[in-house]
C-alpha cells in the first residue's frame, strides 16, 4: 500500500519535473513545477512528516508559485526565446554529463552501508508531529527561528527596492 | 515501509532534471523554476533521513530552507523584473554585460 502510493507520487513527481524541460512556455513550467511540489508533499506523507506536507503546500505550492505566476504574467513574454546557434553543442553535451551525475549519485546511495532503520520513537513524540517540531523550533532553535524572521524583513525591503520603478 | 535508497534515489533523479534545466534552459524565470526543483530535491533527502533515524533535526533544517527559499524567490524575482525593465528580454545569453 504504502510504496504503490510513493511509487504513485514519485512517478508523478518526475514527470512533471521532466515537464519542465520539456515545455517553452514559462507558466506550463511553472504549472508543473506546482505538480511536482504537490506530489512531493505527498511523499512527505508516506514519510510521516504531516507538518512538512502542510507547509509544503501552503508555503512553497501556495506562496512561493502564487509569486513566480504572478511575475510570469505581469512579465508576459509567453515563449522560450528560440535557442541560438552556438549554445546547441550544450544541449547534446548535458545528457551524458546529467548521466555522470545521476550514476554519481546512486553509486554514492548503493555505497551507504545498509542501515536496521526506521527507529520507531515512542508515541505522543513522533518526528515529524507540529508538537515534536514545535518544540524543537522554540527551544533549541529560537536564536536561528528569529533570525530567519530578519532575514525575510530585508528580503521584502530588498525585492521593494529592486522592483521599484526609477523615480518612485 | 518503502526502503530508503527509493527516497534518496527518487531525490536524486530530481537534483539531475533540476541541474539539467539550469544548463539547458535560457529563459531566467525557467532556470530559476530548476532551482526551486533542486532545492525540493534536497528537502526530500533531508526529510527522509529525518524520519528513517527518528531525529527531528532534519525536518527543522527543511522548514529553515524553505523560509531561505521564499526569501530568495522574492529577492530572485525582483531582479528579473528589474532585468526585463532595462533589457526587455528574459533570455540569460543576452545578459552579459560583467562577460569580458
Amino acid at each position: 500500500m504504502e510504496k504503490g502510493l510513493f511509487i504513485l507520487f514519485a512517478v508523478l513527481a518526475l514527470a512533471s519535473a521532466l515537464n519542465i524541460l520539456v515545455q517553452r512556455n514559462p507558466l506550463q513550467g511553472a504549472l508543473s513545477l506546482i505538480a511536482t511540489l504537490a506530489s512531493l508533499s505527498a511523499v512527505y506523507i508516506t514519510l510521516q512528516a504531516q507538518f512538512l506536507a502542510a507547509i509544503q503546500i501552503v508555503v512553497y505550492a501556495g506562496a512561493i508559485m502564487v509569486l513566480f505566476v504572478f511575475v510570469i504574467m505581469l512579465l508576459n513574454e509567453p515563449k522560450d526565446q528560440p535557442q541560438i546557434e552556438k549554445q546547441k553543442w550544450l544541449r547534446y553535451l548535458a545528457i551524458p554529463f546529467a548521466g555522470l551525475l545521476i550514476a554519481e549519485m546512486f553509486y554514492v546511495i548503493r555505497s551507504v552501508k545498509p542501515v536496521t532503520l526506521p527507529v520507531t520513537p515512542a508515541e505522543g513524540d513522533a518526528v515529524g508531529t507540529v508538537s515534536s517540531i514545535g518544540k524543537a523550533l522554540f527551544t533549541t532553535y529560537l536564536l536561528p527561528f528569529e533570525v530567519t524572521s530578519v532575514l525575510i524583513l530585508m528580503a521584502v525591503v530588498g525585492a521593494m527596492v529592486l522592483a521599484r520603478r526609477e523615480g518612485d | 515501509m518503502v526502503p530508503l535508497s527509493w527516497y534518496l534515489g527518487l531525490s536524486a533523479m530530481l537534483f539531475t532534471i533540476g541541474a539539467m534545466g539550469v544548463f539547458i534552459k535560457r529563459n531566467a524565470i525557467t532556470i530559476f523554476l530548476c532551482i526551486e526543483l533542486m532545492l525540493n530535491a534536497a528537502n526530500l533527502t533531508l526529510v527522509s533521513l529525518s524520519s528513517f533515524f527518528g531525529d527531528v533535526n532534519g525536518q527543522l533544517f527543511v522548514f529553515i530552507v524553505m523560509t531561505v527559499a521564499a526569501a530568495e524567490a522574492a529577492v530572485g524575482l525582483a531582479i528579473i523584473i528589474s532585468i526585463f525593465r532595462n533589457r526587455e528580454s528574459l533570455n540569460v545569453d543576452e545578459v552579459d554585460t560583467l562577460k569580458l
